[in-house]
């Protein structure tokens, strides 16, 4: 996993609510056995029309906004099917962070497996991040937990065990096995019948 | 102090870490299909490790599965995904229940007909219904795909221990009115996020009396609420379904004397509580893109509030003020883990006997296992919606999320048992209602949804 730490990025907002995991990657592009390759389905249905052409009033196929590694959401985010895909399709793209209401727990999951960070703001903080032109730059500093716009600070909250596999891109596989004796003991004494 | 059900578990799988920090839990049971798992065991295979536990596993394939030739799938995709799950299953040596096998079907079906799925369990699969599976007094709840290759190297998975919400459920559940109704009734009042953070108990004099296929139902769409688990107390119901099962345990008397012991002391165990009366609970039927977007047969769709509920409007093509008889329905789908099981086709045969569906209506009846469809068609239960009108066909997700052929068409209005009605959920531009077996069979049969309590049947 890439360490994450400081990122500086202009951004895109899409601040509907309940934006569900089959709008960040509907189910055709689930089919696909790798973990890359699903960031130009990512929106899919807002983002082309019937003809697979790209919608040019999506904010994502503006050419204002092009490169953004920030996205800037409503309430619940991600909620609906645990399809990790969803992360994978919003990394794929070029998102680093996204910033939202909320998030549902699923994902919310799925985004600490995959160093993508899902920071939750209030929405009078949100709406002015939302607010930014095309080519404001925000900041999210992950050691100090703030977003910087404008002159705004924004702090938020993260749990420090996620916040450090973030820092150092930590593998939870091979810290899950310094617990190996733990797990065998607790195995040995599980009811039998 | 007093410790809900879900405590007693949780505390019982705990590793290692405190309460409130991520702690890394136990998992008893693994469940698997071909769309969350290929990147999982690709990871494995790339870092040479191995399916620590194979007895505690489990996959089968559903998702992709054709309902109709279903050994010839034309999809190029989808056949390389179930492949792959069969080549991954032989590697590492992980039982499957592959296309054709017996025991094959939609996997929140199959765990608890093949007895794998137990109380005071903890129990994961790459998917959200897993909380289908809290019916059975389990902490059963859905990951992504990292956790699914956690989970197989580890036989563990990090979690924080959520709050506690008991849901409780209470009065007679008037004649036409199911299971399903209650859980979208509940999440129509109380909104679709309303779970998140919080693991589920339902609880109450409503649920006792219900039958363990009515509680999968009702744990099925806790996620649909936000809550990524859905419990209820193991009881005797609980335990005669468990018995006599393929994976069920060997010695029944002492299983039932350690599943005793989960259960919530009293309610003040837990964060929140919500009281909900379905004495006079009407059958639901959702009119938008989320199923918290749903009213009672009988009443108006409601106004718009804001530009979710506008864009829900435009995309479903109705308008507020209109009721859901006036919806035109096209296509009726019966199945998924919510409604896929022997007795939401027992009761969607008895609305349809003698009848047969509206001439522009298409329906789809996708039985949840190979074992429902066999048992289905032993009681002659086929026969009914093949009279009707109805195409009967092989298990598996189908219609519910269109990654098979089965898929609604574009501007098509749906009536369907399933339990999503997101934008594009049963194919691009497709336009979901949810309800139950019931209603959709009477809104199949007149070409709109009627009142069931009214139409005098079920």
């Amino acid at each position: 996993m890439e360490p994450i730490t400081t990122i500086t990025s202009t951004s895109i907002p899409i601040m509907k609510d309940n934006i569900d995991t089959d709008q960040l990657i509907p189910k055709q592009f689930l089919k696909n056995i790798l973990k890359v390759g699903y960031g130009h389905h990512l929106f899919f249905d807002w983002r082309y029309d019937k003809d697979g052409k790209p919608n040019p009033d999506f904010i994502l196929n503006k050419p204002e906004r092009q490169g953004a590694e920030i996205l800037v959401a409503g309430d619940n985010f991600g909620c609906g099917s645990s399809r990790e895909h969803a992360v994978w399709a919003l990394k794929d793209y070029g998102f680093k962070v996204v910033i939202a209401g909320g998030f549902s727990d699923i994902f919310y999951m799925n985004s600490t497996k995959n160093g993508f960070l899902a920071i939750k703001l209030p929405l009078d903080q949100r709406k002015i991040l939302a607010a930014a032109p095309a080519d404001a730059k925000i900041t999210v500093d992950l050691p100090n937990q703030e977003v910087r716009y404008d002159g705004h600070r924004f702090a938020f909250a993260i749990d420090p065990l996620w916040k450090h596999k973030f820092i150092n891109g930590l593998d939870d596989i091979a810290i899950t096995m310094q617990y190996e004796d733990q797990i065998e003991a607790y195995e040995a004494k599980m009811p039998q019948f | 102090m007093s410790q809900t059900m879900f405590d007693k578990i949780w505390d019982q799988h705990v590793i290692t870490g405190k309460e409130g920090d991520p702690q890394l839990i136990y998992v008893d049971l693994h469940l698997l299909h071909e769309v969350t798992s290929p990147q999982a065991f690709e990871g494995l295979r790339e870092n040479h490790r191995k399916v620590r536990r194979t007895d505690k596993t489990f996959a089968t394939m559903d998702h992709n599965v054709p309902t109709k030739d279903i050994f010839n799938i034309k999809d190029e995709i989808s056949r390389k995904q179930i492949d792959t799950l069969a080549k991954n299953a032989k590697e590492f040596g992980v039982r499957l229940a592959g296309m054709g096998d017996e025991d094959q079907g939609i996997i929140h079906v199959i765990g608890p007909q093949l007895g794998l799925t137990q109380p005071g369990m903890v129990i994961v699969c790459g998917d959200s219904h897993t909380a289908t599976h809290g019916a059975f007094g389990s902490i059963a709840f859905g990951i992504g795909t990292s956790e699914v290759e956690h989970v197989l190297a580890t036989q563990t998975i990090w979690q924080t221990k959520p709050k506690t919400m008991g849901i409780h459920v209470h009065g007679k559940l008037p004649k036409g009115v199911y299971a399903k109704d209650i859980i979208m009734g509940l999440i129509a009042r109380e909104g679709v996020s309303f779970g998140t953070g919080y693991a589920a108990e339902f609880y109450g004099d409503t649920i006792e009396r219900m039958s363990m296929e009515e509680r999968m139902t009702l744990s099925n769409m806790a996620i649909e609420g936000g809550a990524k688990i859905g419990a209820m107390r193991p009881d005797q119901t609980t335990f005669d379904y468990v018995a006599g099962r393929k994976y069920a345990p060997k010695n029944m008397a002492k299983a039932i004397e350690y599943w005793k012991q989960f259960y919530t002391d009293d309610e003040s165990a837990f964060d929140r509580v919500i009281d909900f009366d379905v004495s006079d609970l009407a059958p639901f039927v959702s009119w938008g893109t989320n199923p918290g977007m749903a009213v009672p047969i009988d009443q108006p769709f409601p106004e718009i509030k804001n530009e979710d509920d506008q864009k829900a409007y435009d995309y479903v093509g109705l308008e507020p003020g209109q009721t859901a008889p006036e919806i035109p329905i096209e296509f009726a789908f019966f199945g998924s883990c919510t409604n896929g099981r022997l007795s939401d086709l027992k009761i969607a045969a008895s609305v349809l006997k003698g009848h047969h569906i509206a001439p522009q209506v298409t329906a789809l009846v996708v039985p949840g296992s190979r074992t429902v469809k066999e048992q289905a068609e032993k009681l002659g239960i086929d026969k009914i919606f093949k009279d009707a009108g109805c195409d009967w066909r092989e298990p598996g997700c189908s219609a519910c999320l269109g990654m098979n052929p089965d898929q609604v068409p574009a501007g098509v209005h749906c009536a369907s048992t399933s339990n999503r009605n997101f934008e594009g959920r049963q194919g691009a531009g497709s336009r979901t209602h949810l309800a139950s077996p019931a209603m959709v069979a009477a809104a199949a049969i007149n070409g709109h949804f009627v009142d069931i309590r009214k139409a005098g049947v079920a």
